[in-house]
């Protein structure tokens, strides 16, 4: 069958013409009827953030981070992906004066590692939460650090690794400070901590003082000197073992010296 | 003389269910739509929403494409041009603004349901799955009633492979195999779950 293509075209333009002439007029007139206004500002805003979506601030995502700053419900330094130049940017375009948050990071409060010996040989599903359902953990340190890396897998930024000692390592540089490998890891040995400002942080373990003086170099075993010699009274003992009040807390070190096992340290 | 198949269906519609949904499944056995199957069943919460948004343009798509093909495109139409060769682009055309049209309403009188579907619809556009769909209804000769009920089995057979996918994919990656992590992991979970279909309904006769 020949095609005759002159006699094709006049309709083909036609029908294809019309089709998307009715099509863009439809896109166009619903573009109008169904418009949802959006604030300029949250779009400009929405342009400055880092558009990473990690959560840290507590909305799902930037956009909606965005919309709640303009309308006030938050502050904007309540991003912690933000760095200090796009702060000052945002600072302007609100027309108000933000002092960038201090960058957080999160510190590993265990020095267990492969100090911290194996009770058994783990062999199974290669995560932290999969391990800790076996009879507590493989490591002899019911509280520490398993290192099966929980903590990587949930860091977006490629800022955390399990370094040779067997503990999680922070790569400061590409941190955010999102907080997600603290709530990822199942034995709360990772915590956020300010950038600046001393914290000190106690190797805590719960076990049983004397358990813990075999295992542990460093396990706080709840002997209560740093609690009588502290000045400011911040140390209390909970559950047998040292936690210091950051509020009353003057950073004085004094407990730092005065600790048999060297649980405390300063950051 | 080429006829317009007639408004209801005068087809055997349970062959055609079952052909859309498991025997000639758009994933499984025509291989189409694979980009959003590899890339939305690591996860079992994306894919049921991708689900929903493709079983829906579907059979939107086939209300929609059926009319346009057989009063303006084909030969026995009021035209009486033969303008087939048009029907890639215009279907094209008609699913990628109805797409955006959705996009529009939902956006403004649900809020919720555009979040959660809103960023699947873009994807969905051009999606070949959904195309392959119109493409076959005019191809098979099915009548309007016949198509719509196609397209949507269609969409039904999509879900199911993608939840089915998901839920093998999620377990897999629990378990930590490198063989099963990433593209590869969908093609394994793909063949496993095509394998399945194949050959139940070799066994199965309908």
């Amino acid at each position: 069958m020949t095609v005759d293509l002159m006699s094709l075209l006049p309709p083909a333009i036609a029908v294809l013409g019309a089709l998307g002439l009715a099509m863009a007029g439809m896109l166009v007139w619903a573009s109008k009827a169904f418009y949802v206004e959006t604030d300029p500002l949250v779009d400009a805003l929405m342009e400055l953030m880092p558009g990473a979506n990690c959560g840290a601030c507590g909305y799902p995502g930037c956009a909606d981070f965005a919309e709640h700053v303009v309308a006030g419900d938050v502050t904007p330094d309540a991003c912690t992906s933000c760095d200090t130049e796009t702060f000052e940017m945002i600072g302007e375009l609100l027309g108000m004066d933000i002092s960038a948050a201090e960058s957080m990071y999160p510190v590993t409060i265990c020095q267990g590692g492969t100090n911290c010996k194996d009770r058994y040989d783990y062999i199974g599903a290669d995560t932290c939460r999969a391990a800790i359902l076996l009879s507590g953990t493989k490591k002899a340190c019911s509280y520490g650090c398993i290192g099966l890396g929980d903590c990587v897998r949930a860091c977006m930024f490629d800022a955390i690794e399990i370094a040779d000692n067997g503990l999680p390592r922070i790569k400061k540089y590409n941190c955010k400070g999102c907080g997600a490998c603290v709530t990822a890891c199942p034995q709360q040995v990772l915590t956020i901590a300010k950038e600046h400002g001393p914290v000190y942080v106690v190797y805590a373990s719960h076990d049983k003082g004397k358990y813990v003086k075999e295992i542990c170099e460093f396990g706080c075993i709840g002997c209560g000197i740093c609690k009588k010699k502290c000045p400011e009274g911040a140390i209390k003992l909970v559950k047998a073992v040292a936690v210091i009040d950051q509020e009353k807390c003057n950073q004085c070190g004094t407990c730092i010296e005065v600790c048999p096992r060297n649980a405390i340290v300063k950051l | 003389m080429i006829e317009t198949p007639g408004l209801l269906p005068t087809e055997n519609l349970f062959p055609i269910f079952v052909d859309a949904m498991f025997t000639k499944n758009f994933l499984l056995i025509m291989f189409l739509g694979l980009c959003s199957y590899v890339g939305l069943t690591t996860n079992s919460d994306t894919s049921k929403g991708m689900s929903m948004a493709v079983t829906f343009v579907m059979t939107m798509s086939a209300i929609l494409t059926w009319p346009i093909y057989h009063y303006l495109l084909s030969p026995a139409s009021i035209i009486g041009k033969d303008l087939t060769f048009l029907r890639t682009i215009c279907f094209i055309l008609i699913i990628a603004s109805f797409v955006q049209l959705v996009e529009f309403i939902i956006r403004r009188f649900s809020p919720p349901l555009y979040k959660s579907l809103g960023i699947y619809l873009p994807l969905i556009a051009t999606n070949c799955a959904v195309l392959g769909v119109v493409l076959m209804n005019i191809q098979e000769g099915y009548t309007y009633g016949a198509s719509i009920i196609y397209a949507f089995a269609a969409g039904l057979g999509y879900s199911w492979v993608m939840l089915a996918t998901a839920a093998l994919r999620e377990k897999l990656i629990m378990r930590n195999v490198d063989l099963f992590s990433g593209f590869i992991g969908a093609f394994f979970a793909a063949t496993m779950v095509a394998l399945i279909i194949v050959s139940y309904f070799s066994m199965v006769k309908l």
